[in-house]
């Protein structure tokens, strides 16, 4: 167990060397001018362009650039931004807390409502329980996201009031309107797939043997059923929550959270090299840290999965 | 499985945390907190008076510091931080500062202006400011340039010296400025966000200082800038430069979205927005009905012909494509009103702007525009296109002049979009676009010659299209060298002209302040640089 995890965790760094130096060379293979992107629409003046040029190595190639890069990683200096020139460790340390929230909120609701109105509706197959849940998953997943951000802004924040339109000051209020949004597409998904899977379960011989040894109906499924019926879903859960934690973009520009996804688009809209290579860095090591936590969660499932 | 039970806890424990961990809730939640307001921003670059020029940022220090001169009504430079500002031939400027104090309580000298502008203008600082100190003395000495441009192997030599000979300390209350060139209207120029002065102190650790800046201005910083989040500061006592600010204390709060920020006026948790959204412009006269504001910008849209394009080198085709754009329309359609249409080639608010100097070229004359555009025997092709950056919203009113130039000259037409406004530049820069391409000017100070000279000059900063006419040249520089400003401006306008008849660009739009604000406060007034007039706005 403890040396597979080790070997997990080693493999990570091959990983993110590869990301990094793939992310370094797409943002150089944009081809733009960050220098000019700073100042928008302004002239910059030829002095500025030289010291800029100069202070961020623009104009080493690739393979140099990265290097410099990654020796201020191994020193733990991720650098500093090309708009506002804040060191990216900080900027990091800042927005990470923000995007943590909002995704553990939708995770937590997309798991609680999900697998219980997914397990439910699939014990009761063809009821009105069952189309409810069908129908209105299917109406969450077919809504684009910054349409339901936008409605539900607008309806429960401005017209009732019953939320914080945007914004962070308001305590745990205040991420409860942006998680929910953004939980709501992957809770649509794990409802239809709890049902699936519980609607077969229940199919199974193992079950049918259940009920003829006498077992009480709530033991099957809450035991037998539910446990297996879960793998597929757990899988899901571990590389959403990967996801949720790569920050929302569009739900955070919506809300207004400074999270993830706000610094990633802004670091995108100007080339910012660094922060985006920075941002993408971590992100690359969350996916990595939960594909393994699935991998340890399916041993506690299902006990024929071993990691000797 | 011991282990594993506890992978299983720890996930749940983080979960629990991390959704739990509300921010604890430092700030209030109205709009109104006492005796104060909030406005929206967008989150500054940086809060160093010289290398400040957006918005957002311009806002905040525009709290934190008083400027030289502030304009008056009818956009004339008035003095503010400054007891006198003279000159005996225009070029040797002696200022003479009023009484203050920092927020730190000690005392303003003619030394904290000189050493924050050397600053500025020291080319390694990369300050954004930096070009604005061109005109003084001693800058070309600490801004050298690449000797063989940026793609040769040799690397920029070391500036010469680390500060603007043109810059004298006189005594602790005076010092003396000498331009390189006579310049009339300088006054005006001293009104800008990067000629602030800074306590000698923030040179030394700028990182620092620029968390929570010490300024000598209406406000002080209220706790540090919260990055993303907001910008808090509260009104300073001992202020003594000027009207002193009606409210106790304004928070700036740091929006990525308009359309978020609108959202919270509508709900009366935000109580300045700076900028109503496009999108929601049919509707927020009607939601918000007199608290719905607009007042003139400097902000100039046009289109411009790159001369190394020969399609365009006919002024007849560059006056039949004007004639035959309905600007009234586009701005009715697609701007919401938001606009105004432009017909003269420097913006109305500057001393010297006449109306419809533009002339029959920017009248809306179809019938006139095709007869024009035969004479010159038509456009090769029978093709144009006109360029613009795909992330600045242009598409929609690009591709509505483009309608009107293919109903009313018979033309094909077609918009260009290259991905950000940068690329376009260079493509124009290597002469590799062909095709007309849009433009967006801002001025920096209140004076026609900030429009004329940055955009029609020869080798102007931003004229990117190449235009160059000798006679303008001339009058320009004598409007600049000129005795008076009445004098100048005769100078200036007859340079105007010469626009007028050679049509290097098509002026399209001057823009406007659209603003709204919620029903906490009243008073709310935007200025010509796009700013809240802090001082002004009172809680009602």
């Amino acid at each position: 167990m403890g040396r597979y995890v080790a070997r997990r965790l080693l493999q990570m760094l091959p990983v993110i060397i590869g990301t990094t130096f793939l992310v370094f060379a797409l943002v150089t293979a944009m081809g733009g001018d960050p220098v000019q992107n700073l100042y928008g629409e302004r002239p910059v003046p030829e002095s500025i362009r030289v010291a800029l040029t100069a202070q961020y190595h623009l104009d080493d190639p690739l393979p140099i650039r990265y290097g410099y890069y990654l020796a201020g990683l191994v020193q733990g200096d991720f650098g500093t931004s090309l708009s506002g020139s804040r060191p990216i460790s900080e900027m990091i340390a800042d927005a990470w807390p923000e995007t943590l929230r909002i995704a553990g909120i939708a995770f937590v609701f997309e798991m609680i409502i999900g697998v219980a109105a997914g397990v439910m509706a699939g014990m009761r197959r063809g009821k009105f329980l069952d189309n409810l849940v069908l129908l209105s998953t299917l109406t969450v997943i077919a809504v684009p996201i910054f349409v339901l951000g936008q409605v539900s802004q607008i309806f429960l924040g401005v017209k009732a009031g019953i939320f914080p339109v945007s914004g962070t000051n308001e305590g745990f209020v205040s991420y409860l309107l942006p998680g929910l949004v953004l939980g709501s597409v992957s809770l649509a998904y794990i409802a239809r797939l709890a049902r699936a899977s519980v609607a077969e379960n229940l199919r199974m011989d193992y079950v049918r043997t259940a009920k003829a040894k006498g077992l009480s109906p709530s033991r099957i499924t809450g035991i037998h059923v539910l446990r297996n019926s879960l793998i597929p879903v757990v899988t899901y859960l571990g590389a959403d929550l990967g996801t949720l934690m790569g920050g929302a973009i569009v739900t955070e520009r919506i809300f207004n959270i400074p999270g993830v996804g706000y610094n990633l688009f802004k670091a995108i809209q100007i080339e910012d090299g660094p922060a985006l290579v920075g941002f993408v860095t971590l992100l690359v090591i969350v996916y990595v840290v939960m594909a393994l936590v699935v991998d340890l969660l399916y041993a506690v499932l299902d006990p024929r999965i071993r990691y000797a | 499985m011991r282990g594993s039970k506890m992978v299983g806890c720890a996930i749940v424990v983080a979960l629990a945390a991390t959704a739990c961990g509300g921010s604890g809730g430092d700030s209030e939640s109205k709009g109104s907190s006492g005796g104060g307001f909030s406005m929206n921003i967008a989150e500054p670059k940086r809060l160093v008076p010289q290398s400040t020029t957006e918005s957002g940022g311009s806002q905040v220090l525009s709290g934190l510091f008083t400027p030289l001169v502030d304009f008056d009504a009818k956009n004339q430079p008035v003095l503010a931080a400054a007891e006198s500002i003279e000159s005996p031939d225009n070029k040797v400027w002696t200022v003479k500062l009023k009484d203050a104090t920092w927020h730190d309580g000690k005392p303003v000298t003619a030394k904290d202006y000189v050493g924050a502008w050397n600053w500025g203008a020291y080319g390694p600082n990369a300050a954004d400011g930096n070009y604005f100190f061109g005109t003084i003395q001693g800058y070309d000495e600490m801004n050298p340039v690449d000797p063989d441009g940026e793609e040769g192997p040799k690397k920029a030599e070391e500036p010469k010296a680390k500060e603007l000979s043109g810059l004298k300390v006189i005594d602790d209350k005076t010092f003396e400025i000498t331009l390189k060139a006579p310049f009339a209207g300088y006054k005006s120029v001293l009104g800008y966000t990067v000629f602030y002065p800074m306590p000698e102190s923030a040179l030394t650790d700028l990182k620092a200082y620029e968390e929570a800046p010490i300024g000598q201005g209406p406000f002080q910083m209220d706790g540090k800038w919260n990055h993303d989040k907001f910008v808090k500061v509260k009104a300073y006592p001992d202020y003594k430069l000027g009207e002193k600010p009606k409210v106790d204390s304004v928070e700036f709060r740091i929006f990525q979205d308009q359309n978020t920020a609108y959202n919270d006026l509508l709900a009366n948790n935000l109580d300045i927005v700076d900028q109503i959204p496009t999108e929601v412009m049919g509707t927020a006269p009607g939601e918000l009905g007199d608290r719905f504001k607009t007042s003139q910008a400097s902000t100039f849209q046009f289109v411009a012909f790159p001369t190394y394009d020969k399609k365009y080198s006919d002024a007849r085709v560059r006056k039949a494509i004007s004639m035959a754009i309905d600007r009234d329309e586009i701005i009715k359609v697609v701007f919401q009103d938001s606009q105004s249409s432009a017909r003269s080639f420097v913006s109305p608010v500057v001393g010297g702007y006449r109306e419809d100097t533009c002339g029959e070229a920017c009248k809306f004359d179809p019938a006139a525009a095709k007869k024009l555009l035969a004479e010159a025997g038509g456009i090769e092709g029978n093709k144009i296109n006109i360029g613009h950056n795909a992330d600045g919203g242009h598409e929609q009113w690009i591709n509505a002049t483009c309608d009107q130039l293919k109903k009313n000259l018979g033309l094909d037409c077609v918009s260009q979009a290259v991905p950000k406004f940068a690329e376009l530049l260079t493509q124009v820069e290597n002469k590799k676009f062909s095709g007309m391409f849009r433009m967006g000017w801002i001025m920096d100070y209140p004076s026609m010659e900030n429009y004329l000279g940055p955009l029609y000059s020869t080798g102007g900063s931003s004229n990117y299209y190449g235009y160059s006419n000798k006679d303008f040249d001339r009058l320009l520089q004598e409007g600049r060298e000129a005795k008076t400003e009445a004098e100048a401006i005769q100078k200036w306008q007859a340079a105007e002209d010469i626009l007028a008849k050679d049509m290097p660009v098509i002026p399209l739009r001057f823009g406007k302040n659209v603003f709204g604000h919620s029903t906490n406060v009243k008073n709310v007034e935007m200025n010509l640089f796009n700013q809240v007039e802090l001082t002004k706005v009172e809680k009602s």
